[in-house]
C-alpha cells in the first residue's frame, strides 16, 4: 500500500471505503430519524411551563420503545460518521449524506406509488445532482496525519 | 421568536460539534482495520480526546433542541429550514479545519442545501 498526499489509503480504495461509511450512514440515519420522528409525536408536545411538565415529557421519552430503537440505530449512525471523519473531509461527507433526503421520496414514489409534487421531484433531481459534483471531488483533502498504531483489531 | 431560537442552535450547535468531532477523529488517524474489536479500540480512543467531548456535548444540545423543535414544527418546516447546516458545515470546514473546497464542491452543496429545502416545502 502506497502512500499518496493526502491519504496512506490508494485514491480507489479510499473512495470505495469512504462510498460503503456513507451508504451506511444513510442507511442508519433514515431509520432513526423515522422512529425518532414517530415516538416524539407518540409523546406529544414539550410543555415548557413548568418543571414537572418538562420532567413528564422527558419521562415519556425514555420511556418509549420506538425512541429508543431510533437512538440505537442513530448511535450506530454515529459510529459510522465517527470512522469516516477518521480519513474523510467533513464538507465531503456532509452533503453526501443528504442523499438520504432524495431516497426517501423516490422510495415512496416507486415502492408505495406515493404522490411526489414537481417541486419535490426538483429537490430530488437538485440533491442527487448536488451529491455527484461533491462526489467528483476528492474525499480527503487535508493532508497526511500519521495513524496512531490501531492495536485494537491487529494483535 | 422561541422556534427561530431553536433553528439558530440546532444549527450552530449542530455544525460546530461537527467541526469539533472532525478535528477529533483526524487526530485519531485514518482508520483501516474493521473489525469489531478495533471499532471499539478506536470509539475508546476518540473518547479520550477533549474535543471529542466538546463536539458531542455540542452535537447533543443540537439534537434535543432539535427533539424539541419537532415536538412543535412540522419536518416539512424544520428539515428546510436546517438545510442551512450544509453551508455552515462547508465554511466551517474550511476555516476551522482547512479543507480544501474547490468550486466544484461549493457548487455541490449549495445544489444539496437547495434540494433538501425544496424536497420539504415541496
Amino acid at each position: 500500500m502506497s502512500a499518496t498526499a493526502t491519504s496512506r489509503t490508494e485514491p480507489a480504495a479510499l473512495r470505495i471505503k469512504t462510498f460503503v461509511f456513507i451508504v451506511l450512514m444513510i442507511a442508519l440515519g433514515s431509520a432513526g430519524d423515522v422512529l425518532l420522528s414517530a415516538g416524539m409525536k407518540q409523546v406529544g408536545e414539550v410543555d415548557h411551563g413548568s418543571l414537572g411538565a418538562l420532567a413528564d415529557a422527558f419521562w415519556r421519552t425514555f420511556t418509549s420503545g420506538t425512541v429508543w430503537l431510533g437512538i440505537a440505530s442513530l448511535i450506530l449512525f454515529f459510529v459510522c460518521y465517527m470512522l469516516v471523519l477518521s480519513w474523510a473531509d467533513l464538507s465531503f461527507v456532509l452533503p453526501a449524506s443528504a442523499t438520504s433526503y432524495a431516497i426517501v421520496p423516490l422510495l415512496g414514489y416507486a415502492l408505495l406509488g406515493e404522490f411526489v409534487s414537481p417541486m419535490r421531484w426538483a429537490g430530488v433531481a437538485l440533491i442527487c445532482l448536488g451529491v455527484a459534483l461533491v462526489g467528483l471531488t476528492p474525499p480527503s483533502t487535508t493532508g497526511a496525519r500519521t495513524p496512531l498504531p490501531q492495536t485494537g483489531g491487529d494483535d | 421568536m422561541r422556534t427561530l431560537l431553536f433553528l439558530g442552535i440546532v444549527v450552530l450547535a449542530g455544525t460546530g460539534g461537527e467541526i469539533a468531532v472532525t478535528h477529533a477523529m483526524k487526530q485519531i488517524g485514518e482508520v483501516t482495520s474493521f473489525t469489531p474489536r478495533a471499532i471499539l479500540h478506536v470509539i475508546g480512543r476518540a473518547f479520550r480526546l477533549g474535543w471529542m467531548w466538546f463536539g458531542f456535548g455540542l452535537m447533543a444540545v443540537a439534537f434535543f433542541s432539535l427533539l424539541a423543535l419537532l415536538s412543535w414544527e412540522n419536518v416539512s418546516f424544520v428539515i428546510p429550514a436546517t438545510a442551512l447546516s450544509y453551508a455552515a458545515g462547508a465554511v466551517g470546514a474550511k476555516f476551522f479545519l482547512g479543507e480544501r473546497i474547490n468550486p466544484l464542491r461549493w457548487a455541490g452543496v449549495l445544489l444539496v442545501c437547495a434540494g433538501v429545502a425544496l424536497v420539504f416545502v415541496g
